[in-house]
């Protein structure tokens, strides 16, 4: 019992000693990215690997999951002759939260784990402290420019996942289905507002790109340096990223789309 | 990673793209394009009850939608709710003696404020109030006074 007890306290204690650590390291990372801008090539090279390498998976997905919306939607919409409304329903829902929440969640699975394992093996080959033995910073060097890459890619990703969800509800609800184009188009441009439902989205896709980034490269460059501390990493990174972004996605939408 | 001049290039029409999928929902699949507050004028009415009408509702004259209610308050001494309303600066020929009601839009629909134009030769300039004005239909309340009437009758 006693035992217990002990081992309950030496986690939390654990746990927050380890928040703590994660907080005071991106505070460092955040105050490197000023010494990034005068670099611009460490950071296109991070856009590259995290935001370009991504752009395939975001776009396929986004494409698919705005058809099966199309398809769900013009089966119930059909039951109440409401299947002007299908574009609405699409764009609302890919706009305010599919958008921003599943392309961050790939994003997490793609870029984040890749990013873990990266800094988590550099750090296992000690190519980390030999940085440090040059007197580079290895957080200036390493860690800020892929934090910016991640903060600047995640938006224009989840802008993409929505822009191919709406054409591909649209391939689906005109093309397929022959619901009228005209209402399609003009009771999403009605109903949807660009401060209230993009501006929003876009705000979420921000935060949710910074927390995944922060995530995987934290749990990278916390891992104990062995191929199984790696892959353990990798792990975390994916499952503790999905709940913040799910979780965070609860309190900005209520923050957000609360009031009306 | 080796950094080659393709990569740039990938880059570059990576973020091109993205910034080109934020203008396509900013424009074709929000209503920025198509109203805008800095071009329209203010006009405001009050009614004995708004119902259900919301900020953002349509305003329109004979089913074309002119612009959009602005706000909706209280106003303290004569109990009645004041609606402003921002119109498009092109229907600036509307009568000074207009009318607006409060319509539902279908059985279910959502509220809308409906412009009726009167006769005058004045127009409506900014700032301008409706004075002749309807409230809106409760529902609730014309299905009370039916069955109230219909039970009046079988006595």
């Amino acid at each position: 019992m006693i035992e217990l007890l002990q081992r309950l306290g030496a986690n939390t204690r654990a746990s927050f000693t380890k928040l703590g650590r994660a907080t005071n390291f991106l505070l460092l990372a955040v105050i490197g990215v000023l010494s990034v801008l005068p670099r611009p090539h460490l950071l296109v090279n991070q856009l590259y690997s995290v935001g370009v390498l991504s752009f395939l998976i975001i776009t396929i997905s986004g494409l698919f999951v705005g058809m099966v919306l199309g398809l769900q939607g013009y089966y119930v919409l059909s039951d109440f002759g409401a299947e002007g409304r299908l574009g609405f329903m699409v764009a609302a829902s890919l706009v305010r939260e599919l958008g921003p929440v599943v392309s961050a969640l790939l994003f997490a699975g793609r870029a984040g784990s890749a990013l873990t394992a990266e800094i988590g093996l550099m750090k296992a080959t000690e190519q980390l402290s030999g940085m440090e033995m040059m007197a580079i910073d290895p957080i200036k060097r390493i860690i800020s420019p892929r934090l910016l890459a991640g903060l600047i890619s995640m938006p224009l990703l989840a802008a993409l996942f929505s822009t191919v969800g709406v054409v591909g509800g649209q391939i689906v609800g005109i093309g397929l289905l022959g619901v009228d184009n005209g209402a399609f188009w003009s009771q999403m441009q009605a109903d949807l507002d660009f401060q209230d439902d993009i501006l929003n989205g876009v705000i979420k896709s921000i935060v949710f790109g910074f927390v995944a980034t922060w995530i995987a490269l934290f749990e990278g460059y916390d891992a104990i340096p062995t191929s199984e501390g790696v892959s353990r990493a990798t792990t975390r990174t994916v499952v503790n990223s999905a709940f913040s972004i799910l979780g965070l996605d609860f309190i900005l939408t209520a923050l957000m789309f609360g009031e009306n | 990673m080796q950094h080659t001049s393709t990569q740039d290039t990938l880059v570059g029409l990576f973020v091109a793209a993205g910034i080109a999928g934020l203008f396509f929902l900013a424009l074709q699949v929000s209503n920025l394009g198509s109203f805008s507050e800095s071009e329209s004028y203010k006009i405001s009415a009050n009614f004995e009850n708004s119902g259900g009408l919301k900020v953002k509702s349509p305003v329109s004259v004979a089913g074309v939608k002119i612009g959009q209610v602005s706000s909706i308050s209280l106003d303290t001494t004569t109990h009645q709710s004041v609606v402003e309303m921002s119109i498009d600066k092109r229907y600036d020929k509307l009568p000074d003696d207009t009318s607006a009601s409060i319509f539902t839009a279908g059985l279910l629909g959502e509220q809308y404020v409906n412009l009726e134009p009167g006769g005058s030769e004045e127009f409506l300039k900014d700032k301008s109030k409706l004075e002749i004005t309807q409230s809106a239909i409760i529902l609730e309340q014309a299905i009370g006074k039916f069955l109230f009437k219909s039970a009046e009758e079988k006595k």
